[in-house]
């Protein structure tokens, strides 16, 4: 429903090719309330070595559908009822459970939110390091002791040889974001996704950090899908961005059209409401009202329309379907036309 | 400073590490090292810095949380530090605190009513039920809730809905000076313009004062009238909002503003940033001299051998930095 067919938008090295296809992926929950759709038909795609993003707030979707990605929704609440993950041209939810096994971490890799709990607190951090090499690369365990080292030289953590004997919890959270850099670079990937990689962090080692995945992807040539709630985060490093409400994509275009020309209501609203440092203060902010829907009780149209300020009748009634603008640009509303005018701040 | 409703003077707070009932502690957190400032009434003050920075420990010392291990903290002319639990009372009743988590600072077993007239009945401000009751409706609206709202539990409320009831809770008791505490760092970007809002309607209505604690230096910059910028223990810089981001004259201060993207790829585009070096050091062991001076992208000898005092640069602007 959401896909426009020609996307020819500019990309950094000319023609490049797929990486990953998402297309039109469902991911349901059960539980007591009844049926949850976290991902209710989204469709994206990221080519090689670009950085593309998933914005958008708690509960829409996002970080469950990088989870179906890699396959690590948690079963049975969890499943994957519908759409294709094509990775490289191979689909992923058609894989055995050992063929995936080889693709995560040697071909996807993640980083997530907060390291400390996604650190095993009881392996040193050589021993993490080293277990995907040895276990994707089949390195024996000097090689793969020295690819750590030159690993964690390159996230810039220094003294690496004397930090391989270490454990998490005698690194700081900043070092521990960049030891699940260097994980996630262990096996050179050609895809990361970076689930709220700088959230847990304070702004001056967000900063840090940001600066050295973007770095590192560019150099080493992988992609990136970074799925964050921060507008900051998304128009510093993506090359592409995605906005999700309530298990949908509502919005996709170059990073550039979306936060110059939102065509979303919901788009527009999120920009708005920020304070930013380089304007005027303002004397009022300007809130989205309401609150966020539940998911097991989505409204029969348009799941944003009891909170927007453009709401027309049919949006109650009918979901709206996607209209293309220029490059790709998408938006899933009715009025989405008639935005093209109006001011971002 | 006579009008002011607060201040702050030389606040210290060390926490002892280890040392059990016969043993000596083995190291001290200087988690506040003198920190003194004022704060008009009618004003907002904004505290930034990053965490373990002492901004959290700094509220709860004038919130009384925390006994200071030195400095007086003068709220309306009394000084605090000094008075016994009966008379502590008293005072804490003109002073309240909004918390970040307002699912953990909301009792799961208590109505939303309940939860509202607990502290009135405690404080005996309204004795008779049915007047209880008129003010927590009172209260429910005064913070954009509906009346039905007083018979449901905090998880049936949303988080905006949630930190609304924190902020009710907190004005029950007329306060003068509110500590906001991260009040909308746990909230969605789209509900947080909301309680933006609804804290500033508050005050301009109420006459309200607050101490506002914040990591997001855009927020802090949209509701203060003042910023002060904290640093492991240490007031960094503190000025009027507009001459804190203008032009700004610490380091930190200026790195900290550099940090912050902007949510517009153009600007991005062409920004420089300064990316410090390193991590914050532990408060264990603060750095000697300036305690910036091991990141510091322009420190000179003098600073890793002198603490630099904060001193007035320009009128009404205070910097800790020697080559401010």
């Amino acid at each position: 429903m959401l896909d426009c067919p020609a996307r020819g938008h500019p990309t950094r090295r000319g023609k490049v090719a797929k990486l990953l296809e998402v297309k039109n992926l469902q991911t349901q929950f059960l539980t007591s309330a009844g049926v949850v759709r976290a991902v209710d038909g989204v469709s994206y795609d990221v080519d090689e070595g670009e950085t593309v993003a998933l914005v958008g707030e708690s509960g829409c979707g996002k970080s469950v559908s990088a989870l179906s990605i890699m396959r690590l929704v948690a079963e049975p609440a969890g499943r994957i009822v519908g759409g294709e993950i094509v990775f490289k041209g191979r689909d992923l939810l058609k894989l055995s459970e050992e063929e995936m096994r080889d693709v995560r971490g040697r071909d996807i890799a993640m980083i997530f939110q907060e390291p400390m709990t996604s650190l095993n607190p009881v392996l040193t951090i050589g021993r993490q390091l080293t277990e995907g090499l040895e276990i994707h690369l089949g390195m024996g365990p000097a090689a793969a002791s020295a690819r750590a080292i030159e690993l964690l030289g390159l996230v810039g953590i220094p003294d690496p040889a004397r930090r391989l004997a270490q454990y998490p919890h005698q690194f700081s959270g900043g070092m521990r974001q960049r030891m699940m850099v260097a994980m996630a670079l262990g096996c050179n990937p050609a895809l990361i996704l970076a689930d709220e990689p700088t959230t847990a962090l304070d702004v001056t080692i967000q900063a840090q950090v940001l600066e050295l995945l973007q770095d590192l992807s560019r150099r080493l040539g992988v992609a990136m899908l970074i799925i964050t709630h921060n507008l900051g985060v998304v128009a510093r490093y993506a090359d592409r961005v995605n906005v999700m409400y309530a298990g949908r994509i509502i919005e996709r275009g170059t990073a550039a059209e979306i936060y110059a020309d939102p065509r979303h209501p919901y788009t527009l609203g999120l920009l708005r409401s920020v304070p930013r440092l380089d304007e005027p203060i303002r004397a009022k902010l300007d809130p989205i009202e309401g609150q966020p829907p539940d998911l097991s009780r989505l409204p029969p149209g348009c799941a944003f329309a009891p909170r927007c300020a453009y709401r027309v009748e049919r949006c109650t009634e009918v979901p709206p379907l996607a209209a293309c603008g220029a490059a790709g640009h998408m938006s899933a509303c009715w009025v989405s036309a008639s935005l093209a005018k109006e001011p971002v701040a | 400073m006579s009008d002011a409703l607060l201040e702050v003077r030389d606040l210290v707070k060390h926490f002892p590490i280890g040392g059990g009932m016969f043993t000596k502690p083995v190291g001290v957190v200087r988690a506040i090292d003198g920190v003194s400032f004022s704060i008009r009434k009618g004003e907002t003050l904004g505290l930034v810095g990053e965490s373990g920075c002492g901004k959290t420990t700094t509220g709860r010392c004038i919130l009384q949380l925390e006994r200071p291990t030195s400095g007086s903290i003068v709220f309306e002319g009394i000084d605090m530090v000094t008075l016994d639990a009966a008379e502590l009372r008293a005072v804490r009743r003109r002073v309240q605190v909004i918390f970040q988590d307002p699912y953990s600072s909301l009792n799961p077993r208590m109505t939303i009513g309940q939860i509202l007239a607990e502290p009135l009945k405690v404080h005996g401000i309204r004795r008779d039920k049915g007047e209880r009751e008129l003010r927590v409706r009172e209260l429910l609206a005064q913070v954009g809730l509906l009346p039905q709202h007083d018979k449901r539990y905090p998880h049936q409320l949303s988080g905006g809905q949630r930190q609304r009831v924190g902020i009710a809770r907190a004005l029950a008791m007329e306060p003068a000076l509110i500590v906001c505490d991260e009040p909308v760092s746990a909230l969605d970007v789209s509900i947080q313009a909301q309680i933006i809002n609804l804290l500033e309607d508050l005050q301009s209505r109420l006459g309200l004062t607050y101490l506002f604690i914040a990591h997001d230096l855009s927020v802090v910059r949209h509701i203060s009238d003042r910023v002060a910028v904290m640093y492991l223990g240490k007031i960094a810089e503190l000025a009027d909002r507009k001459a804190i981001y203008d032009e700004p004259l610490h380091p930190y201060t200026r790195a900290l503003l550099s940090a912050v993207p902007i949510p517009d790829p153009k600007i991005e585009a062409k920004r420089e940033r300064t990316v410090l070096r390193g991590e914050v050091p532990s408060a264990l062991k603060p750095p000697s001299g300036c305690v910036f001076h091991p990141r510091c992208p322009i420190a000179v000898d003098r600073c890793s051998a002198e603490i630099p005092p904060l001193r007035e640069i320009r009128p009404g602007h205070w910097a800790a930095c020697h080559l401010a």
